[in-house]
């Protein structure tokens, strides 16, 4: 190829990027992204768009954020729920615009978002980040009723105090029963640190307890490292009942705390039943999640594939092989932010590369982790082969308890970067 | 063969339609798979399953290939008479497991 020619390819490139922006530009003087949802995907993108010099307006209704990682410490009883919850101090001084309401539908033809109090709001795009809701139509016996007897605490915040307060308040030698749906659901991990830290709290002041964890799979992740640890630290206090033993729960009679299975009922003193769940309400108003109750996106853009001009991040969206976690989420969002801006500016993002990392704790001082590397496949995101791996099986504690720490600075460095 | 988990109403009135529950736990190896050298791996599953209500077939499967793992096997019976309900599971290898329930119909 001639210096000749490329110059004009790259002409040619310029010339249409200012064709795709132009539109903008005449139509509005600065586009506007609104962000709905702010957890780790929606506070982050707020932020990260908010820098890269866009107009943001983040809608969330509550006045603090209330993190999900980290709450199984507070079931456990080691730590209080004050140390998860988070303002929206830091990013109202930045600058960005917060609106304290409830989106209550969004018009996708219009661009348009409309609030519980009636007002209207317009974008150029969307960017839905809600997390999820809990199913109450799939479990039989579980609705929103039966949570107050039988909580999920799988939403940080009443329902995880309410948890570790029935804990508190049950005999010594009383039953703990825990369901645990089938994937997809947030943080994959997340049934089988709580299961860890629940059976370290029994062990350690009600040691006539019992866990049972009736499970709708046989597979979950880091399930060597588990169960490596169960079998040294629990082996009085965790009974693992995989679906292939009949673990799949068919049903829950909340008034006497019963957890129905295929084969057995359970009756229990404090039962911790995490039911199937979805994305958030709004992504189902504003049609941009499927029949699977989550939403479609395009790898490249996290563009949503039913509704143009929508993007979805975080829980809410079918990441592929990408885990629904806090740390995933966070990562969608920056790039997301920049790839809005690009498109904003008439650009082509470039491919993605996607990292996750999980920590769990399978004590307070045991620490276990899972990293991954993603990128766009198949419509999805798919592992990179060779890339990511999870903690050592049978390491010596020191490394255990390292990995506790690093938990730990994880948790600071991320709280900060999308709240401090 | 591991123990099988059954799930049979312990009584049920006369002419009631009753739910059974099966599970076997079997890897149920479909004999196509190749391990890492390359080998193929032979095929084992459970071929066939096959119920009796007081010594009368009422109900079977014949299983192949791509059944999954852990086969869990449900159908519904018409309680008649009190009795003994067997269960039998055959696999490639030849061996059969029989576990049996009792139910009381009034």
């Amino acid at each position: 190829m001639s210096l000749t020619d490329r110059r004009q390819i790259l002409g040619g490139l310029a010339a249409t990027a200012t064709v795709l922006g132009a539109p903008y530009v005449s139509a509005q003087a600065q586009p506007h992204v609104i962000v709905i949802g702010g957890g780790f995907g929606g506070a982050t993108c707020a932020r990260f768009l908010h820098r890269a010099g866009i107009k943001v307006t983040l809608i969330e209704e509550n006045a603090t954020y209330t993190s999900c990682p980290f709450s199984n410490l507070v079931i456990h009883g080691s730590r209080e729920i004050s140390a998860q919850q988070f303002s929206y101090d830091a990013l109202k001084s930045e600058g960005i615009t917060i609106v304290a309401q409830r989106a209550q539908s969004v018009d996708g033809d219009a661009r348009r978002v409309t609030l519980n109090d009636g007002t209207t709001l317009t974008y150029d795009r969307l960017i839905l980040s809600p997390g999820i809701d809990m199913r109450f139509d799939a479990l039989p016996g579980y609705d929103a009723a039966s949570a107050e007897l039988m909580p999920h605490a799988w939403k940080a915040g009443a329902q995880t105090v309410l948890l570790r307060r029935q804990l508190e308040a049950m005999e010594d030698g009383g039953l703990v029963v825990m369901s645990v749906p089938a994937n997809p659901y947030r943080c994959p991990p997340g049934p089988y640190e709580r299961a860890s830290l629940i059976a370290h709290y029994l062990k350690t002041k009600k040691p006539k307890s019992k866990l049972i964890v009736l499970d709708a799979k046989d597979q979950f992740s880091k399930q060597k490292l588990f169960q490596e640890a169960w079998a040294n630290l629990y082996p009085d206090h965790l009974e693992y009942v995989p679906l292939a033993a009949g673990g799949k729960t068919t049903e829950v009679i909340a008034s006497d705390k019963t957890v129905v299975t295929e084969f057995s009922r359970y009756t229990a003193a404090v039962a911790n039943i995490i039911p199937p769940q979805q994305a958030g309400k709004i992504a189902q108003l504003a049609g941009a999640a499927d029949r699977t109750g989550w939403c479609p996106i395009d790898p490249m853009t996290f563009e949503s594939k039913l509704r143009p001009n929508m993007h979805v991040i975080g829980d809410a969206a079918i990441m592929g092989a990408m885990p629904k976690s806090a740390f995933a989420a966070n990562a969608q969002a920056k790039l997301c932010a920049q790839t809005v801006a690009q498109l904003l500016r008439g650009e082509t993002p470039a491919e993605p590369k996607l990292v996750n990392t999980c920590y769990s704790l399978v004590a307070p001082d045991y620490g276990i982790s899972v990293a991954g590397v993603y990128r766009p496949g198949n419509g999805v995101f798919v592992d990179i082969e060779g890339a990511g791996g999870t903690s050592p099986l049978t390491a010596p504690q020191d490394v255990r308890t390292r990995e506790a720490a690093y938990s730990n600075a994880w948790f600071g460095i991320i709280t900060a970067e999308v709240f401090g | 063969m591991a123990r099988a988990l059954i799930n049979v109403p312990a009584k049920a009135k006369r002419g009631d339609i009753i739910e059974i529950k099966t599970l076997m736990s079997h890897p149920m190896e479909t004999g196509f798979r190749p391990t890492q050298e390359g080998k193929i791996i032979p095929r084992d599953i459970i071929n066939r399953f096959v119920c009796t209500y007081d010594g009368v077939a009422v109900f079977s499967v014949d299983l192949f290939p791509a059944m999954s793992a852990n086969p869990f096997i449900s159908f519904t019976l018409r309680a008649t008479n009190s009795g003994v309900i067997t269960f039998s599971w055959t696999d490639d290898k030849g061996e059969t497991q029989v576990q049996t329930a009792s139910i009381e119909v009034e």
